[in-house]
């Protein structure tokens, strides 16, 4: 099938697209986009945690073709050119980053968390992101750079 | 909270210093701008245009004999470009990192379930495991053997004290597994008094479940046939030449032919010692002719590494009543599962190291690996020094309990020290800060008790609202731990390190190029602060990571700061030393006080300021060297004795829980940990393996195991297998001494281990110091602590 859907603010048109393929196949294998991360493909790490129509969710568990007509953005639109988003450059500066496999669907749900909140409790935060896992770091740093990272966007609560 | 505090170091002031870059600055790491974009590319992210895709046909019975393959139907399929099996396997049919005794493809024996059987090379994922779907083997199914005790022929119940743990012969009625038996390993430690006595004796039995690394980037790489005949290989590993070894063996091609390049990797926490689809995916490309990547989904996964080899434990500490340890005496089992892979290793370390750190004059190890039909087990971060240490300091607080002492002072009381000596004879000759670390870790505040209002979200059970605080009730533990750090038994541990030294772009740039494995930890930002310290420029690429250089050894043993930067560290000085020379020879004259700083060859004596763009104009300096640590020896067989191990390293925690006695759920509420890393070469990554060690202790202690039943797992997914979420993880103290390893470069220890040693004991206590229960096996389960079970 082709597949018609924006891309961080892209329009991304990909043909002999399979029915089974997830967005994250689509995005990763089709469209250039290897960001999105595949530490599970069943919807329990949140590696591959982007936006779909400013929702976050696991393009794992999203099939190709939901994505139709949709707006998709990625680790990848956080930020322009060769700039960070401040949430990127909380990751870099706190320590939070350390393979990094669980970094591009950390960065969307925190992105996320920090633009609907402001300013998240510790609480929150750890409600927020219970859904995207880390071997590495034990979180703590993770949780550094959330507050890092909304401390630095002056959100307030 | 997680700000390190730090004691006074033994490295020179002048290496030292925030904002620096150098050794001893939080300076950050090299690919952290490339991971938060998105851009850093993983194994499993690699892409050519071209390239085919490969699958693994495994098989679904953990011991069985293969009758026949049919791969007919598979290879016709639209789509497919090659079906592989043991046949089409051009040089040795087995591998293996200690002992070649594990197959490429199943040869005739399947020994565990998920053995590879075949390969698919397709030009879609699924098509390929389609194909593989439809490969027919024919099985005879055997009778699996999942006991380590059982395959080994020791009785499986008796009590320490009536038996001794006495060896049986290995079993001739059981399977043997294996030609020469089902006996990877058996280690022996005695000293002291064969028949000691003692006024306190307790006794227990302790097992610890099989945990599964889970790092997070799947097994992946990209092989690409090359036109000498040859391959290349870019592949997330954890030792290049390891594997290159290996691989040539399996493909009867010389490493010249077989280049390998490390792909990103995603966690390796010791998963990634053994070979996955490495051959696998050079086969088909040899084959096909194409590019063929490989990359496992999370199932597979679980199936394609070794985990964390499960444990048997019995143990009898005997005590002066006033709390002096008088003997220990242990047998240990380790389930190796189908194949040696690093069991020996494995053994090695839960023998010698398998009392803790504490000062024993009698002691009677024996320490067994065991071939089972279970999934083959090897290397994960703490290395038969987790197991052990569950065993360990359970006894130290039953023995507390027993002589109604508390159970830090009882450690305190027996805690090693530098000139101590361990079981195996080896005199400890660098700080040992056992007793200190754990009065650091006491002196610490507690975290309040919950009060009046009740916030779901922490208690046990969470935002499930099982409990307001009924039935819950607080405990606290303590444990510590040590742990070898590099490899050990007289292994030539090297590491080799290339540094070249030029201007580029009017600045003077170094470049440091090692095989050395970079899974996350940070090494690439240490091999940069080195290179910064030693050589006093600014500008330092790290060179990929690939096998034209030297072995670096294997990422994996804590050993990568101290032997690579060794290396490194070397490297530059050998640099450092032909740059001083040239400024010398361009002075006329010796110059005593001469050294590189800021970019240029400095004396302060004579006022010289030499800029290096000026000493090097178009050239380049470069040297190459192989680094060793002093050598260590092997044990005697029948005593153990020996020096053994380079050096130790030692970490602390207390834990505190809230257990719901009611329901058996666990809330763990504070980690607080201590550990002496001799020389914190990059504190914020040093506090980041704390953090992380210690969440894999506390996963084992609490939630992770991979649950085997007849040699099949039942559980191979992030939703069965559980590792901790950020909602299990409590905050963590950190306190992290420096007290300098005086052989070791920069004085440092390694860090990565010991921290995941110690955890998941100090959770354990805690749980049954909440409870009052005995709990002797980990992970705990809700019903061991509801008495359901
Ligand atoms: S890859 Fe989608 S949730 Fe894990
Ligand atoms: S940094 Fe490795 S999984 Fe999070």
């Amino acid at each position: 099938m082709r597949l018609t859907c924006t891309v961080n603010g892209t329009e991304q048109e990909v043909d002999d697209v399979w029915e089974g393929e997830s967005l994250l196949y689509v995005l990763r294998e089709r469209m250039g986009l290897p960001g999105s991360k595949n530490a599970c493909e069943q919807g329990e790490c949140g590696s591959c945690t982007v936006y779909l129509d400013g929702l976050p969710v696991c393009a794992c568990l999203v099939a190709a073709g939901q994505a139709e007509g949709r707006q998709v953005g990625t680790v990848e639109g956080l930020a322009d050119a060769d700039a960070l988003h401040p949430v990127q450059q909380a990751f870099v500066d706190a320590g939070a980053v350390q393979c990094g496999f669980c970094t591009p669907g950390l960065l969307v749900a925190t992105h996320d968390l920090i633009t609907r909140t402001g300013r998240p409790s510790d609480a929150e935060t750890r409600e927020a992101l219970a859904g995207n896992l880390c071997r590495c770091t034990g979180y703590e740093k993770i949780l550094d750079a959330v507050r890092l990272a909304a401390d630095r966007m002056g959100g307030d609560r | 909270m997680s700000t390190p505090t730090r004691t006074p170091t033994g490295a020179p002031a002048h290496l030292t210093g925030p904002g620096s870059g150098g050794v001893g600055d939080s300076a950050q790491r090299p690919d952290g701008v490339l991971k938060v974009r998105g851009e850093f590319a993983y194994g499993s992210d690699l892409w050519m245009e071209d390239m085919l895709w490969g699958v693994t046909l495994r098989s679904p019975h953990p011991y069985a004999r293969v009758v026949a393959i049919d791969t007919s139907a598979a290879a016709q399929l639209p789509g497919v470009h090659a079906v592989l099996t043991s046949e089409d396997v051009p040089g040795e049919k087995v591998y293996g990192l200690e002992l070649a005794d594990q197959p490429v493809l199943a040869v005739d024996v399947v020994r565990y379930q998920g053995e590879p059987v075949a390969l698919v090379a397709a030009d879609h994922p699924d098509t390929a495991r389609r194909a593989a779907a439809l490969i027919r083997v024919d099985y005879e199914v055997w009778e699996p053997v999942t006991d380590a005790r059982t395959a080994l022929g020791h009785p499986t119940t008796d009590a320490l004290h009536e038996s001794d743990a006495e060896v049986t012969e290995l079993s001739r009625e059981s399977a043997h597994l294996h030609p020469e038996g089902n006996l990877v390993r058996h280690l022996k430690v005695r000293t002291g008094d064969p028949q000691p006595t003692a006024e306190v004796v307790v006794v227990g039995e302790y097992e610890v479940g099989m945990q599964d690394q889970a790092f997070l980037g799947p097994e992946s790489g990209l092989a690409v046939p090359a036109d000498d005949g040859g391959v290349e290989l870019y592949v997330a590993t954890q030792w290049l030449h390891v594997d290159q070894r290996q691989i040539c063996s399996a493909l009867a091609l010389p490493p010249e032919q077989v280049r390998l390049t490390l792909a990103g990797v995603g966690g390796a926490f010791g998963g990634r010692e053994d070979l996955s689809m490495h051959v696998h995916a050079c086969l088909l490309a040899l084959r096909t002719g194409r590019p063929v990547k490989m990359s496992y989904n999370r199932e597979e996964s679980f199936f394609g590494h070794v985990h964390r080899h499960p444990a048997t434990m019995r143990y009898e500490h005997g005590a002066t009543r006033d709390g002096q340890l008088v003997y220990v005496k242990a047998a240990i089992w380790f389930d190796g599962g189908a194949y040696a892979s690093s069991t020996p290793a494995v053994v090695g370390n839960g023998g010698t190291m398998g009392i803790g750190p504490y000062v024993v004059p009698n002691v009677h190890v024996d320490c067994y690996g065991a071939y089972t039909n279970n999934p083959p087990c090897g290397a994960m971060r703490g290395f038969g020094s987790v197991q052990t240490a569950f065993a360990y300091e359970s006894q130290m607080d039953a023995l507390a309990a027993e002589l109604g002492m508390d159970p830090v002072e009882l450690r305190c009381r027996n805690a090693m020290e530098q000139g101590s000596a361990t079981p195996t004879g080896q005199v400890i000759d660098s700080p040992a800060p056992v007793a200190e670390l754990l009065r650091r870790l006491e002196a610490m505040p507690l975290p309040a008790e919950a009060d009046g209002e009740v916030d779901l979200r922490h208690m046990p059970g969470g935002v499930s609202n099982t409990t307001h605080g009924e039935g819950v009730r607080r405990g606290v533990g303590y444990a510590v731990a040590y742990k070898n750090v590099a490899f050990s038994e007289g292994y030539d541990d090297h590491s080799t390190a290339r540094v070249r030294l030029e201007v580029v772009g009017g600045e003077p740039t170094a470049t440091v190029h090692t095989a050395a494995a970079e899974v996350g930890q940070g090494l690439v930002t240490v091999e940069q602060q080195i290179a910064r310290t030693e050589l006093g420029v600014e500008q330092v690429t790290v060179h990929p990571k690939d096998t034209t250089v030297g072995s670096a050894g294997s990422t994996s043993a804590s050993r990568q700061t101290y032997v690579t930067g060794g290396a490194v560290k070397a490297a530059c000085e050998a640099v450092r030393g032909q740059l001083l020379a040239r400024a010398e020879r361009l002075v006329g004259r010796p110059v005593p006080d001469l050294r590189l700083a800021g970019g240029q060859v400095v004396s302060d004596a004579e006022e010289i300021a030499v800029p290096l763009a000026d000493l090097l104009g178009g050239e380049a300096v470069e040297e190459t060297v192989q680094w060793r640590h002093r050598p260590t020896e092997a044990i005697d067989p029948e005593t153990g004795q020996g020096f053994a191990h380079v050096q130790y390293a030692f970490s602390a925690h207390r834990a505190v829980v809230d257990v719901d006695t009611e329901l058996g759920l666990v809330k763990v509420v504070e980690m607080a940990c201590t550990q002496d890393v001799g020389k914190a070469v990059n504190p914020q990554a040093v506090v980041g393996q704390i953090h992380g060690g210690t969440a894999q202790g506390l996963g084992l202690a609490v939630m992770e195991e991979i649950l085997i039943r007849d040699g099949k797992v039942v559980n191979p997914s992030f939703t069965d297998y559980l590792i901790p979420t950020i909602l299990d993880m409590p905050p963590m103290r950190v306190e992290v001494l420096e007290y300098a390893d005086p052989h070791a470069p920069y004085g440092l220890r390694g860090v990565g281990e010991a921290p995941n040693i110690s955890s998941g004991p100090a959770v354990l206590a805690a749980i049954r110091a909440a409870t009052g229960l005995p709990l002797a096996r980990v992970p705990v389960r809700p019903e061991h602590l509801t008495g359901t079970s």
